[in-house]
């Protein structure tokens, strides 16, 4: 039986906190009376996870019918799947979206289906390589697909394949993709981490176009959502819903498959990351030691493979279809069982220890606005009622923020960085001067259509997402992070966790609260 | 010397701080009831790696073989009905010592004897550390639970067999406490009808002469194995009528050791086998029929 999270408020007795820090760890020792949030642990994975696939394609929830129900011989079928940014880490094979599409497909090939596309949905995502889509669909889908053509990615700035469906009652474009709008049937295969993801995003944000998406990916909507996690208190969430509700008023007919995953996140190597620190067996202390020791005598580019070479060993552990609002509420309760924790009170500085990954830099380079977006835009953020920090307290994220890019991934990225937040780190500032112009660029547009890059407007979603933590802390510090780099997002810099505390005291008074968020798996905080 | 090896050796580790250290454990949280590591729930995988498997052969054909051929010289008898089994299969033994595990063992043909595992009882084998260790080793020991209905050892047993390793059990569920033999429990027919291999039905003869129970003292003697025909779950038969029928079988293969194959036979054909439970009544009486059938044996 899997235990619950747990709230350890640290003694002279505790041992030290792990910390991740990049492509390496710290032991670091809170102060006496600190809490401690540890994430519940993972949920048992279904046994059959094959079979509960078929059921739920058997038995879809809300209004709609049976998938073998909804397939004929002469329709046009779109099956549309999220894209390499999840889950995090890749999970070992078979992926759940293989196994689903895999099930979607035998019932299609039953009933006589030919016209049959598969979209990677990126909205303004890197494209996936042949090697990520083939993991993520296995073999025999690949093979059958992809040498055909029939193998796609969603493209948010290819006008002839994109079709606007109208504005939702605040104004807002919605344009997605056009072979998925004007299919008989949409199946979305989804896979959800976290509680923002899947729902009508999916479909509202995954097959968009940027004139779409910018209705939501902008400094308004996220100062307005408290928070992104919360669907109920997510503006991000309701203006998704708007234009979910549009599509399926437009006539688009989705099938959403979404499945949720047990926060079984590293294998056993790396088994000391997800115990508790007293609980560490003689192993985990020796992996933790071998890990750090070898880590720290590796160069980052080899530590970084060595990690992104990783496979996680996640399970399902639900899976359900059918229409998109009745499947999102089951998944996201399914998500918040496995993830949630009830906290009392916020404090006066939240710390936490951020990995060498995020949504946006698998098999790339955390560079240091994605460490900006990872700490304030996805941790910070994931609580329910209030954040874990005080309004006006302090974060202390400890990465080792390197000033480097990836230039084939993030070729926006550095000019922004180079550029913009030179000038400033106002999100709201930088929208209105620099937005466009980023996002309107032929060059970026070219890379991201034909290379591998992201969008030329990602970095400044980035950004945008560390907007409500920015509006509502009072300093930001980077432990152990390259100085430079720290400056130009506008943050401080400590060399150790006594230096940090320090300046942190000048923001939130001579004796703080603190609340670490321990990390791997990830946790929401129901804070009270 | 190696006391003081041992002190130093410990006030240098008493210096080392986290991670290099044992972790201290928070004054606020419980500590959890650690989960044996013993008993049934004892993890004798390791047992069956490539390295142990050479060693464990090493030390039943190079030691316990010819230990046992000078301590207790043993005569097999019925290895043939082997030959019409491909395996794995289960071998069903009366136990009166610790010796039959090592007697059965070492007369086992090549080709099941280094592909066996012994079902020792998880209470006694496996209650340390070491000696579960040792047994592992030794003779390939998998922990089964004998005093409780336990599905965890009975399943470990069913995977391993049906992984292909033949399996030594002694229905009895332990050492005779008096020499006569106990029922057979069913455990035994369980296994084969989950795994639907053949039980091969054996009986063990001087052991207890050589090895008794409660006595840590070897005495010379010579020892029999007899193998008999291996049986089959039958598709409507009640497990527990399954194992009467191996007891049966062995009963016989005792008659057959006492007096003759065709004996035996008639005997076994008039219903006429002579059991091996002994006689009801005192423990006297008990010991003193035991008594003159251990006089007949020499």
């Amino acid at each position: 039986m899997p235990r619950p999270g747990f709230l350890l408020e640290v003694e002279s007795s505790s041992p030290p906190t792990l910390f991740w820090h990049g492509e390496g760890f710290r032991l670091e020792r809170l102060p006496v009376g600190s809490r401690v949030l540890y994430p519940p642990e993972p949920l048992k994975a279904l046994e059959n996870p094959r079979g509960a696939i078929r059921e739920a394609l058997r038995s879809p929830v809300g209004d709609a019918k049976p998938l073998e129900d909804l397939l004929f011989a002469d329709m046009k079928l779109t099956i549309a799947f999220d894209d390499v940014s999840l889950p995090l880490p890749a999970m070992k094979a078979p992926d759940i979206r293989q196994m689903v599409i895999e099930e979607v497909l035998e019932i299609a090939a039953r009933k006589g289906v030919d016209d049959v596309v598969l979209i990677a949905a990126l909205a303004l995502h890197r494209r996936m390589t042949d090697e990520e889509l083939r993991h993520c669909l296995g073999s025999r889908v690949f093979d059958s697909f992809s040498p055909h053509g029939l193998l796609t990615q969603h493209d948010a700035e290819d006008p002839d394949n994109l079709v606007h469906l109208g504005l939702t009652s605040q104004g807002e474009d919605v344009e997605i993709n056009r072979r998925a709008a004007e299919s008989d049937l949409l199946v979305y295969v989804n896979i959800n981490l976290v509680a923002m993801d899947g729902g009508h995003k999916s479909v509202a944000t995954g097959l968009a176009s940027y004139k779409s998406i910018k209705h939501h990916h902008n400094p308004q909507t996220m100062v307005n959502s408290k928070s992104f996690m919360d669907q109920h208190h997510s503006e991000l969430h309701s203006s998704n819903w708007r234009m979910g509700r549009l599509i399926a008023k437009s006539g688009v007919k989705v099938f959403q498959i979404e499945t949720t995953l047990n926060t079984n996140t590293f294998p056993e190597n790396f088994g000391f990351l997800q115990k508790r620190e007293w609980e560490w067996e003689l192993k985990d202390r020796l992996g933790f030691i071998g890990a750090s020791k070898l880590l720290g005598h590796t160069p980052r580019r080899v530590a970084r493979s060595v990690f992104h070479s990783i496979l996680s060993p996640h399970a399902m552990t639900s899976v359900s279809a059918g229409e998109v609002e009745a499947v999102h509420e089951i998944t996201t309760a399914n998500v918040l069982k496995q993830q949630n924790i009830d906290v009392e009170g916020q404090s006066d500085i939240l710390t936490m220890g951020l990995p060498y990954i995020c949504p946006y830099n698998v098999n790339s380079i955390m560079n240091p606005i994605l460490v900006a977006c990872l700490g304030l835009g996805y941790f910070f953020n994931m609580y329910r009622g209030r954040p874990l920090v005080r309004q006006g307290g302090v974060v202390i994220i400890s990465h080792p923020t390197k000033w480097e890019f990836h230039p084939v991934h993030h070729p926006s990225y550095i000019d922004f960085f180079e550029e913009v937040l030179a000038d400033t780190t106002d999100p709201v500032s930088i929208s209105e001067r620099y937005e466009e112009r980023y996002a309107t660029d032929p060059w970026y547009r070219h890379l991201y259509r034909t290379s591998y890059a992201y969008h030329g407007v990602h970095p400044f979603y980035m950004w945008y997402w560390c907007a409500h933590a920015l509006d509502h802390l009072s300093q930001v510090i980077i432990l152990g992070g390259e100085r430079r780099s720290v400056e130009r997002l506008g943050f401080s810099c400590a060399s150790t966790l006594d230096d940090a505390l320090e300046i942190a005291r000048h923001y939130v008074g001579s004796s703080p609260s603190l609340t670490h968020l321990h990390s791997p798996p990830v946790l929401m905080a129901n804070v009270t | 010397m190696l006391e003081e090896f041992t002190s130093i050796l410990k006030r240098r580790m008493q210096g080392l701080s986290f991670p290099y250290s044992k972790p201290t454990w928070p004054g606020s949280v419980e500590r959890p009831l650690k989960a044996s590591k013993l008993g049934v729930n004892y993890d004798s995988a390791w047992s069956r790696r490539y390295f142990a498997r050479l060693a464990r052969a090493g030390l039943i054909d190079w030691v316990a073989r010819p230990a046992i051929g000078t301590l207790a010289p043993v005569r097999v008898h019925g290895v043939d009905y082997l030959d019409s089994v491909d395996g794995p299969v289960i071998f069903a033994a009366n136990h009166s010592s610790h010796l039959d595990t090592v007697v059965l063992l070492t007369s086992l043909p090549d080709r099941f004897r280094h592909r066996c595992l012994v079902a020792a009882g998880a209470d006694y084998f496996f209650d340390k550390t070491f000696k579960a260790h040792l047994w592992s080793l030794a003779t390939g020991a998998i922990p089964i639970e004998r005093n409780r209905v336990d599905r965890k050892s009975a399943n470990l047993a069913i995977e391993l067999i049906d992984q292909g390793w033949n399996l030594i059990i002694f229905p009895e569920g332990g050492r005779s406490p008096d020499g006569w033999t106990q029922s057979f429990k069913p455990g035994v027919s369980y296994l084969a009808k989950k795994t639907g291999v053949p039980i091969v039905p054996v009986y063990l003869h001087g052991t207890r002469q050589v090895l008794p129970k409660d006595s840590k003292r070897i005495t010379h003697g010579a020892t029999k194995v007899v193998f008999g025909e291996p049986l089959h779950l039958e598709p409507d038969e009640d497990l527990r009528d399954f194992a009467t029928r191996i007891e049966t079988k062995v009963y016989e293969l005792a008659h057959e050791t006492d007096e003759s194959w065709w004996k035996a036979r008639q005997g076994a054909a008039r219903g006429t086998t002579p059991n091996l439970n002994g006689p009801k009544g005192s423990n006297w009486r008990r010991s003193w029929e035991l008594k003159a059938r251990d006089l007949d044996f020499k």
